[in-house]
């Protein structure tokens, strides 16, 4: 059973509005604490031994002098996890399968990657850690390696798993491969819909993998104590799932498992799974001491997930006015050392923000020799949509069409069929491309090698598992324990709004507090854009059983029926002067007395949210290319977004400009480089280059709010859409500026110069 | 092997600590003085999270030897409010929106005050320029620099 709370509109008093964020005072004056912030008497340092090599089959490992080295206490291998049958969860927008998860936080049979762990150790300092891992010996028998889609898609590849045999392919295929699965997508008749085309553009594009980048690396401490109860503090997007999944790698109850979530430094969806946790409880069952282990950033880069690099094929065919008449993708997708890429997200992303008869998508997730990709924001459709938001804007250029019209010609809206599945509900794409034509930004004079550059995105959003309690304190203030982590974006802030709304009191009277495993029911975790509509709907029904009770208790105190009152601004009220003449109550009154009236007052929610409004955006970008460097510089930024409701729209902007400038980066800088061995040359943020506060400007925004009609405020997700569109943008306005249509990513300068090069000999 | 003993001043109190001839200035401040606001996000001095001042001057704390402060003064982001009272900038990045996650602000915030010491009217270009040491990954900046510049107006004023 799954439950939605249907929007009414109704005049607002704190939502919309632009409190100060609850946790903003602690991270303003360094007293906010994160993963690595959280220490317990006794605590030994924990590290992990990792591979050297890209591929290799483990012949042994002996760790017996690491163990003997005075101030080792325990040091765990693959022999000391159970090994795991193919079973599946839902991890996020990523399943994960626990036969791969226990094999990829600790390897087994094979080493898949470079920085793949193959043993952890536990000493009483750092320096003596090190020691212990430079003294085990591990026997590798290196084997053949593949980094690339397009080598590991051959016949001749190296197989990372002997017993992978492509889904989704009839009959079963015989030899194992690194396609782990093959996945069709459509609608229509394909090849009918290109027979009605007066024009057909196909295209080839080749991203590499980017980084969540996220500022804090993982870090967590556990503590599991001689009754065989365990604590664990550690950064998570979602310490109930991160819970479930080291009960089931460790073989331990669910109920043994109390994890606090600390403050989280940034995930972006790269910090939705188990990485070292299960290695420090180990570790700390091994040593009856409290482990805390910290990745350093080269570990981050080497050994957590990137997002998928990728091969896409796009052809599409449209009529002389515009209407595209048949969209066909191939997506090959990295999977990483695992199966289970972003590619069915991606490929049902692909065209829908388009209202088409003719769709085809297929879809490969493939295994290669990287660390195991994770999901990161919007995962896998910037890729998809940098392909077909660029092809869009050369059949546009070809027939002579403005861009944002050609999207208006063929753009998907309410009850709009998609190729994929569901009917669109009420959405604002096509309200976004109107406040698109209409912003300044599009009519601003451009001057040599500077060119704009329009492209959009739509994302689904998720509801899911959401446990939430109101307690209302015995001086009528109140506290909300939520179980989804705020990932940053400022939900508890959103909470606290939208039930101060409810209950008709000030905003600084409600705190918002992330309760840990222990203090609620199940929570998935915050991923898919989720937080803010399924927490907050949960936190609105909280409100609203308080409230049935404080209006109980009121109508006890009056001796009338509750019919007979009513909730206004704070107040219980009576309905009518037929009612009698009572004095209204506070809620600090009802609340005061409360304990004699029947007991505390609180309101919780258990639900299944469902209802999430899918999400659309519209992005305009000025560039400059200088023909000399081939460096690309952005001038000038735009975000037009439908959030459907931004409850508060500071934290809004702030998805809005954080998503744009992510998407920048990938436009323009970051790429996963390896060398011939397969071994990872830039793991660090040195190489690996991030945008700085001096590569972007101010970042504009729009919202759009067209309301979610299954959210009482009409909230849809909006973090994840602001990254899709940036990569298509950028090179649109490349085009625009010097002429050169960019089929790989980034669109770095060595890149530029080549195709600058290579279109002036033609 | 013998650690080493420093006497520092850090936020204006004389503190002292022992420490390895090896250790980070962020490692003793962490891990021995379990001064946690300050930020370890590479260790490599690529993402400025780590940022503090050495007798008044930005350094990222992870490339200083923490034997190397013996004598001097320190300040940190736990020294930055005075008592209750925040500094402008700590007000102006909570009214602006200018944190998400909140893991770089305590270096951005050392940084900018840096920054503000030095030149207290400083374009929205040399702003971006002088944070162009300290990574964040949530706001886009945009935030943060609108932040920065109004902090600054109300200081001069």
């Amino acid at each position: 059973m799954s439950t939605t709370v249907k929007y009414v509109e109704r005049d607002l008093k704190v939502v919309g509005t632009r409190p100060l964020r609850p946790d903003g005072v602690d991270k303003v004056t360094g007293r906010a604490r994160y993963g690595a912030d959280y220490n317990l008497p006794g605590q030994l340092v924990g590290l992990v031994l990792r591979s050297p090599h890209a591929h290799a089959r483990i012949k042994s490992i002996d760790v017996t002098a690491a163990e003997k080295l005075p101030g080792v206490k325990a040091v765990v291998t693959r022999d000391d996890f159970p090994d795991m049958p193919v079973e599946y969860a839902a991890a996020g927008e990523l399943t994960i399968n626990f036969r791969d998860v226990t094999r990829n936080m600790m390897a087994r049979e094979k080493v898949l990657y470079d920085g793949h762990p193959v043993a952890a150790v536990a000493a009483t300092s750092e320096s003596i850690a090190r020691k212990a891992l430079k003294l085990m010996k591990v026997e590798y028998e290196v084997l053949g390696h593949v980094i690339d889609v397009r080598d590991a898609m051959k016949a001749d590849a190296p197989v990372l798993h002997e017993d992978q045999f492509t889904v989704g392919v009839e009959p079963k295929p015989t030899k194992p491969s690194n396609v782990a699965k093959r996945l069709v997508f459509g609608c229509g008749d394909i090849e009918a819909g290109f027979k009605k085309a007066d024009l057909v553009i196909e295209r080839e594009f080749n991203t590499k993998p980017v980084h969540q980048g996220y500022i804090e690396p993982q870090a967590c401490l556990a503590n599991y104590t001689e009754d065989g109860q365990v604590e664990l503090w550690t950064a998570s997007q979602g310490h109930f799932t991160l819970r479930a999944q080291c009960a089931k790698v460790l073989a331990i109850e669910v109920s043994k498992i109390r994890v606090i979530p600390t403050e989280l430094g940034g995930g972006f969806g790269g910090k939705n799974n188990i990485y070292n946790e299960p290695l420090a409880i180990a570790l700390s069952r091994k040593s009856n001491r409290p482990v805390k282990m910290v990745m350093t950033r080269g570990e981050v880069f080497r050994a957590t997930g990137p997002t998928s690099g990728a091969q896409v094929k796009v052809k599409m065919g449209c009529t002389k006015d515009g209407r595209i008449v048949a969209g066909e993708a191939e997506l090959n997708y990295q999977a990483g050392a695992f199966a289970g890429s972003s590619v069915p997200m991606a490929s049902m992303c692909t065209f829908t923000r388009y209202d088409l008869e003719n769709v085809r998508v297929v879809g490969h997730d493939i295994t290669v020799n990287r660390p195991k990709v994770a999901a990161y924001r919007a995962p896998g459709a910037p890729i998809a949509v940098f392909a077909v938001e660029t092809i869009i804007d050369e059949m546009a250029e070809k027939l002579g069409l403005d861009p944002i019209d050609m999207r208006l010609k063929n753009a998907a809206k309410e009850g709009t069929q998609t190729y994929y599945g569901p009917k669109l509900g009420a959405i604002g794409y096509i309200d976004t491309l109107k406040k698109a034509k209409e912003h300044p930004h599009l009519t601003a004079p451009l001057g040599p090698n500077q060119g704009r550059g329009i492209a959009t995105g739509f994302w689904f959003n998720i509801g899911n598992e959401t446990s939430t309690t109101l307690n209302v304190n015995e001086d009528g203030t109140v506290t909300l324990m939520i179980g989804t982590i705020d990932v940053a974006g400022g939900s508890r802030a959103a909470f606290a709004q939208m039930v101060a709304e409810e209950l008709g009191i000030p905003y600084d009277k409600v705190r918002p507090v992330v309760g840990d495993t222990s203090a609620l029911g199940f929570n998935f975790v915050t991923a898919g854009s989720r937080g803010t509509f399924a927490t907050g709907m949960a936190a609105v029904i909280c409100a609203r059983q308080a409230i049935d009770k404080l209006r109980e208790r009121a109508a006890a105190a009056w001796k009338v029926p509750v019919d007979g009152v009513i909730w206004e601004n704070g107040f219980a009220k009576p309905a009518s002067s037929n009612v009698g003449d009572f004095e209204p109550m506070s809620i600090a009154q009802i609340a005061k007395t409360a304990g004699r009236t029947g007991g505390t007052i609180a309101g919780h929610a258990e639900i299944n949210a469902q209802g999430a409004g899918p999400g659309f955006g519209t992005h305009i970008v000025d560039v400059e290319v200088d023909r000399q460097t081939g460096a690309v510089k952005i001038l000038r930024y735009t975000v037009i977004q439908d959030t459907g409701k931004a409850i508060h729209p500071a934290y809004v902007e702030g998805q809005f400009q954080g998503g744009a400038v992510q998407g920048i980066g990938w436009a323009l800088n970051e790429e996963y480089i390896y060398n011939k061995d397969g071994r990872l040359e830039n793991p660090g943020f040195l190489d690996y280059r991030v945008p700085v506060a001096s590569d972007v400007p101010m970042i504009d925004t729009v919202i759009v709010e067209v309301p979610n009609p299954n959210h009482p405020y009409g909230v849809r997700g909006i973090g994840e859409v602001p990254i899709i569109p940036p990569m298509a943008a950028i090179a649109n306005a490349i085009y625009d500026a010097v002429g050169i249509r960019m089929q790989e990513q980034p669109m770095s300068p060595p890149k530029i110069l080549k195709a600058l090069e290579t279109a002036a000999k033609h | 092997m013998a650690r080493a003993h420093v006497t520092t001043t850090i936020n204006g109190d004389v503190v002292d600590f022992l420490c390895e001839a090896d250790q980070t200035l962020l490692s003793a401040l962490r891990d021995e003085l379990r001064m946690t606001g300050t930020k370890e996000g590479c260790g490599t001095g690529d993402c400025g999270a780590c940022s503090v001042t050495i007798d008044g001057r930005l350094v990222c704390s992870c490339l200083v030897l923490a034997v190397e402060v013996e004598g001097k003064a320190i300040d940190t982001i736990e020294g930055m409010a005075d008592g209750e009272n925040l500094h402008p900038l700590q007000k102006k990045f909570l009214e602006h929106a200018a944190l998400q996650c909140g893991i770089c602000t305590p270096g951005i915030l050392i940084a900018a005050r840096s920054l503000l010491e030095r030149n207290p009217d400083p374009s929205e270009t040399e702003i971006r320029y002088w944070l162009a040491g300290n990574l964040c990954r949530c706001t886009g900046y945009h935030k943060i620099v609108e932040a920065v510049l109004d902090a600054a107006r109300e200081m001069r004023s």
